[in-house]
């Protein structure tokens, strides 16, 4: 008989008491769909790309992104971060740096030339997109990996739409830009510059395409009438912006008032301020509470010497001096005039007031529906015309980049499914994972490393960026603070707290199983899962 | 790319594994060969603390000794519920002794294995509070007088529970037990000093005296292994809260032990040849009433008419530790276990 050191007898095994029988709840392994998810308008599945970033694995997290969004370090730069503004996080201490994240992830991507998936095997399908913005960039990148050809138009003598003519390069490097652009181009998609589509059915047609995305953006500048003299100075923010970029600044002197409250607004007074001004002045009609811009960007404006003028809006501007009436907020918050006035030198005026899409292209498409200026689509980014998709500003949305990236991911998705005579399956999305399920005790008290900032001085005058990126060791102790919200990360607490050892741990991204045999169905497993990834159902009795 | 090194590590310490974590800092519970030394088809309650507890600390006594490990253990809830005629749940050398005389057996243990020339065999004894504080206290303070080469480890869940939750030397105040009504002006267990035995085994000025508890399986593991390192006679106190006895749900028992920490009412600390050596600083200071108000041992103090004289005089005896032992983490002691053992 072979037996244990210092076993003098043989014994049973409790192995036969199969303590599972006691048990009236059972332990299963959930997924919970993460809020930093749930609230990326480009579809990225951040949480996972963190989790490849924690051990180092870089180029994977990065090929993650790209499964999505194919301008990681455009999107590290400009995107407005919803991600972060969902992150459970915050009521722990600071939203995870998830945008610094992939900007130092976009970075390396350009730095190592990584390139992205290989486009598809060839459909024979061919589809027209008309703009080379975020959304036509991003639906071109999607087509070509589901194999279709691409025509891909645009006005401009440049691709990126507003990501090139809006964006200020101190908040997006042109070098970047054009790295992250040229592979979309690799893909091979047949690219025509300084194209304007006047009619899209003929241009459809001529080219005999299967299907056409409309992603032009709107490029054109709200006008609103403001009596001027003849020798005022009067500007909208569209056209000194696409100037700005073009390299053809134009003459704004000392004093410039950019009126407008929204993002545009704060671009174009931090572009005015490195154009020289020394008076760059915002003029809003309501107050900082309800001022639509990104709060980061005020910040950065207001940290750069850009003054604000709330509650006030330009009456007229004449031979240098500009007329604001003042302005109260009623119950509803909705400014009303205040019949007060006050005159306010300035050389010129910048009007930031919203901007309009140039439709004219589908006056011959009696289909496509618009309102309120813009188009409207089905969830499949289709509109009223069979075949004929829109996205980006063109389409009822948030007016940003990451929110176009999302309708061009989707609008191929739905041009796909469309050219093969399918119907877009949405995928079964999980149950969102909320802050109350994780036990935050397991997580380390960690702040978030913030990003500097160039010295104020020098960014005023110059268009250099203004946001450095992580260092790889700021960016791995960001990506670690990830609490993984709903998705088991292999913490092992499961595998450990188990009084009856019923939890069987099945080795590197196997995550593990639970042993019913004996599991009695105390709950701890559950209780102590630091990400809320076990959840206790009632056993059936 | 190799990555740099970057101390912060998503869970940090807390939980029981981390996959970012080198091999050599991993636990022994993360890891899947571990001994298993009290295993499946046991028949503890749901949620047993001392069964956890006892296989926390003894696969990190198995590590340590390199698998070469005899366990002696005293009658109680956890030889009943591991050893039922003819099962066993124990995958490591195991005997049982009295309710009294665990500490006794082991000595003779290490005896004979001195006299035998296996200096490689180390002895572990363990038993409850009951068999530790009070049945078995004559033969362990012998035991420590003596200096045996055995590491005696207490399971405390504060009262008899086997026998059906009877008060223990171990059991605190105003603790609802079956021999300590919640009846009267003054429901529960007296208030009083009880039986420290951390305290205890420190005045006899044994190498080595640790408490610890289940809410903290890194800072348990080390104990063990630090324990294990020395030789003579060395005492190990583990909180581990009993769902029944204590009343709390079974899937409470980490966070009560948690709570028993933070609170200060259970000081976590080391001490070399009777000197305190360092202690585990309070995380997030709480109030006694989250701890006390989960455990229907204490529902007494939260009924109709809440009995907060009774609650701020638990806060007091918290606030006493937290004062005594140093706790909050501004002051807490950081000598070197390993220069102290020196």
């Amino acid at each position: 008989m072979d037996l244990p050191f210092a076993i003098t007898l043989d014994v049973g095994s409790s192995h036969a008491n199969r303590t599972g029988s006691w048990r009236v709840e059972r332990p299963i392994y959930v997924d919970r769909l993460p809020p930093c998810n749930d609230a990326c308008p480009s579809g990225e599945n951040v949480q996972r790309w963190l989790y490849q970033a924690e051990p180092g694995e870089y180029e994977a997290a990065w090929h993650q992104i790209v499964e999505d969004n194919p301008f990681p370090a455009v999107m590290g730069r400009i995107c407005y971060h919803p991600c972060e503004t969902a992150c459970n996080r915050t009521q722990l201490d600071e939203a995870v740096g998830i945008n610094a994240v992939e900007r130092f992830l976009g970075d390396l991507g350009i730095e190592r030339g990584w390139p992205l998936p290989p486009a598809g095997k060839d459909t024979g399908r061919r589809v027209l997109v008309v703009g080379a913005g975020p959304a036509g960039l991003s639906a071109t990148y999607h087509l070509r990996r589901q194999g279709h050809e691409v025509r891909l138009v645009d006005s401009a003598s440049q691709l990126g739409g507003m990501m090139r003519y809006g964006i200020p390069s101190y908040r997006l490097p042109r070098a970047v830009l054009d790295a992250e652009i040229a592979r979309v181009v690799a893909l091979g998609v047949d690219v025509a510059f300084d194209h304007t589509v006047e009619d899209i059915q003929l241009e459809r047609e001529a080219g005999a395409f299967d299907a056409a995305f409309l992603a032009v953006g709107a490029q054109l500048a709200h006008r609103v009438d403001i009596p001027a003299g003849d020798s005022s100075r009067v500007l909208d923010a569209v056209s000194l912006l696409h100037r700005v970029a073009v390299d053809d600044p134009p003459l704004l002197g000392r004093r410039v008032v950019v009126y407008g409250g929204g993002d545009t607004a704060v671009d174009a007074a931090r572009t005015v301020r490195r154009l020289g001004a020394t008076d760059a002045v915002i003029v809003y009609r309501r107050n900082r509470d309800r001022m639509p811009a990104q709060r980061d960007e005020l910040e950065e404006a207001l940290a750069e010497g850009v003054t604000m003028r709330w509650l006030s809006t330009v009456d007229r501007f004449e031979n240098g001096h500009l007329m604001l009436e003042k302005m109260r907020l009623d119950a509803s918050g909705f400014p009303e005039p205040t019949g007060e006035f006050e005159e306010f030198g300035a050389d010129s005026l910048v009007l930031a007031l919203g901007q309009d899409t140039d439709l004219s292209l589908l006056d011959r498409a009696p289909n496509v529906a618009v309102e309120d200026g813009v188009v409207t689509v089905l969830p499949t980014m289709m509109t009223g015309e069979r075949g004929v998709f829109a996205g980006g500003d063109a389409v009822p949305s948030p007016r940003t980049a990451t929110v176009a990236i999302g309708h061009g991911k989707r609008a191929a998705q739905g041009m796909g499914a469309f050219m093969s005579g399918k119907v877009l399956v949405d995928p079964t999305r999980h149950g969102l994972a909320p802050f109350d399920r994780l036990n935050t005790w397991y997580y380390s008290d960690a702040p978030r490393t913030k990003r500097h900032e160039l010295e104020r001085a020098r960014r005023q005058s110059t268009f250099d960026e203004v946001v450095e990126g992580l260092t790889e060791e700021n960016a791995l102790f960001e990506a670690r603070r990830c609490l993984s919200c709903g998705n088991c990360f292999e913490c092992d607490n499961c595998f450990g707290v188990c009084p009856d050892n019923a939890v069987i741990k099945l080795g590197p991204e196997q995550r593990y199983e639970i042993n019913y045999d004996f599991c009695k169905g105390c709950g701890l497993c559950a209780e102590e899962c630091p990400c809320g990834a076990i959840d206790m159902v009632p056993e059936r009795i | 790319m190799t990555a740099p090194p970057v101390r912060f590590y998503q869970v940090g310490s807390f939980a029981v594994g981390n996959r970012l974590l080198p091999d050599d800092d991993q636990t022994v519970q993360s890891d899947p060969n571990r001994t298993n030394s009290l295993d499946s088809g046991h028949r503890a309650c749901q949620g047993c603390g001392e069964a956890l507890g006892a296989r926390y600390a003894l696969d990190a006594a198995m590590r340590a000794s390199e698998a070469r490990l005899v366990a002696v253990n005293a009658t109680g809830c956890l030889e009943v519920f591991s050893t039922p005629y003819p099962e066993t749940s124990w995958r490591i050398p195991w005997l049982h002794s009295l309710f009294g005389n665990a500490p006794a057996v082991a000595t003779g243990v290490a005896a004979a294995l001195k006299v035998k020339g296996r200096s490689d065999v180390r002895v572990v004894a363990q038993a409850g509070d009951g068999g530790t504080v009070d049945i078995g206290f004559g033969c362990l303070s012998g035991m420590f007088e003596r200096n045996d080469d055995v590491l005696f480890i207490c399971y405390d869940n504060e009262a008899y529970m086997n026998t059906g939750v009877q008060r223990s030397g171990a059991t605190p105040p105003a603790a609802r037990t079956a021999t300590t009504e919640a009846i009267g002006e003054e429901p529960g267990n007296v208030f009083g000093q009880g039986k420290n035995l951390p305290r205890l085994a420190m005045a006899h000025e044994i190498t080595y005296v640790a408490t610890a508890t289940v809410a903290d399986l890194h800072d348990l593991e080390e104990k063990v292994e630090r324990a294990m390192r020395l030789h003579g006679a060395r005492y190990l106190h583990v909180l581990v809260p009993c769902p029944l006895g204590w009343g709390s749900a079974s899937c409470d028992t980490i966070r009560v032990a948690r709570l028993a920490k933070e609170t200060g009412l259970f000081p976590v600390f080391e001490a070399v040849h009777g000197k305190v050596t360092g202690v585990s600083a309070i995380r997030h200071r709480t109030p006694v009433e989250e701890y006390l108000s989960i455990q229907t041992r204490y529902a007494h103090l939260f009924g109709e008419r809440p009995r907060t004289d009774i609650i701020s005089r638990i806060q007091s005896i918290a606030d006493r530790n937290i004062a005594e032992y140093q706790l909050l983490a501004d002051d807490a002691i950081t000598v070197e276990p390993e220069k102290a053992e020196t």
